[in-house]
């Protein structure tokens, strides 16, 4: 008999629906998990104009060549991981179709597509007191100077190795974890975050707070 | 706490570097046509200077690329930083 598995992402043993709030009020940070966010690897030499061109043909994003900087908007973004290798970014349940666009649009060019989705969870953080929150664990230089809206970084935040995505100035970070350091990550936020007031807000609610924001 | 600058993310902690051991090590070309002295001597044998020492580093946490660095094993002062395969910038070609 066949069994059936649910997908399962790797904070769900932490019941954070049942602790999210409708309304935030004055938390100084709201979180929630970005559940089954696709993610692609895809390798390839910026160099190949054929291969840049064929990319931003099926992903309707440039692959940034600038070091740590992400292009893109909304749900589909490409990170610059390294310079010959991006981690584009998809809503959730694309992988697949992401996947089987960018090997037929490559098919013959030199390069390599990988679903890396399962690897890690995003955790989103925003609110005046997120980037603090980041800075306690991590030793990269947070500040709005040196990293701003549409910066990422492969770095270490606690002890856990991450990639940070700043997406707007509230600001909001996207924090790209693996999986099996997700619940430590997770905690380490929670504690780091409740001198400031720390709440948990559900996926739709964060999606939400984050237009009502931009029409003020 | 050093700050070692990655070639492609710029200064970034000690801690997320990873060291590969003396730079500018070549695999003989003929490994089979040496004694065992002379295999030995590639395998194992490395400078120990102090002063300027050319050696590897990778940004493991980053961008996990790998580069030279030319490091004082005296004050640890990282004096530069080049590409992998190509010669030591501090001495002429």
């Amino acid at each position: 008999m066949a069994e059936i598995v649910l997908r399962q992402s790797p904070l769900d043993h932490l019941s954070l629906d049942a602790r999210a709030v409708a309304e935030p009020g004055p938390a100084g940070v709201v979180a929630g998990e970005r559940r089954f966010v696709a993610k692609v690897n895809l390798r390839g030499d910026p160099a190949d104009e054929a291969f840049v061109k064929v990319a931003k043909g099926a992903l309707k994003v440039f692959l940034p060549t600038t070091p740590n900087t992400v292009d893109g908007k909304r749900d589909r973004y490409a990170l610059w991981l390294g310079p010959d290798e991006w981690l584009v970014i998809g809503a959730p349940g694309t992988e697949g179709r992401l996947v089987a666009d960018l090997r037929k649009a490559l098919d013959g060019i030199v390069a390599a597509v990988t679903d890396v989705t399962e690897g890690r969870t995003v955790i989103r953080l925003s609110g005046v007191h997120a980037r603090e929150t980041l800075a306690k664990g991590c030793g990269l230089d947070l500040h709005p100077r040196a990293f701003g809206r549409g910066r990422c970084a492969q770095t270490r935040l606690g002890k856990a190795n991450v990639i940070l995505h700043q997406l707007d100035d509230a600001p909001t970070f996207d924090v790209y974890v693996e999986r099996s350091f997700a619940d430590y990550l997770w905690r380490w936020i929670e504690d780091g975050a409740s001198e400031y007031g720390f709440a948990i807000v559900a996926e739709p609610i964060m999606a939400a707070l984050k237009a009502r924001r931009a029409t003020r | 706490m050093h700050l070692i600058a990655c070639p492609w993310c710029g200064p970034r902690d000690e801690a997320e570097f990873s060291y590969g051991g003396e730079a500018h090590i070549l695999r003989p070309e003929q490994p089979d046509a040496l004694d065992d002295a002379a295999f030995a001597n590639y395998l194992f044998m490395r400078g120990n200077p102090k002063g300027v020492h050319a050696e590897r580093w990778v940004h493991t946490v980053g961008c996990r690329r790998w580069f030279n660095a030319l490091r004082s094993t005296v004050t640890h002062e990282i004096t530069a930083i080049y590409p992998m395969g190509t010669p030591r910038p501090d001495r002429a070609p």
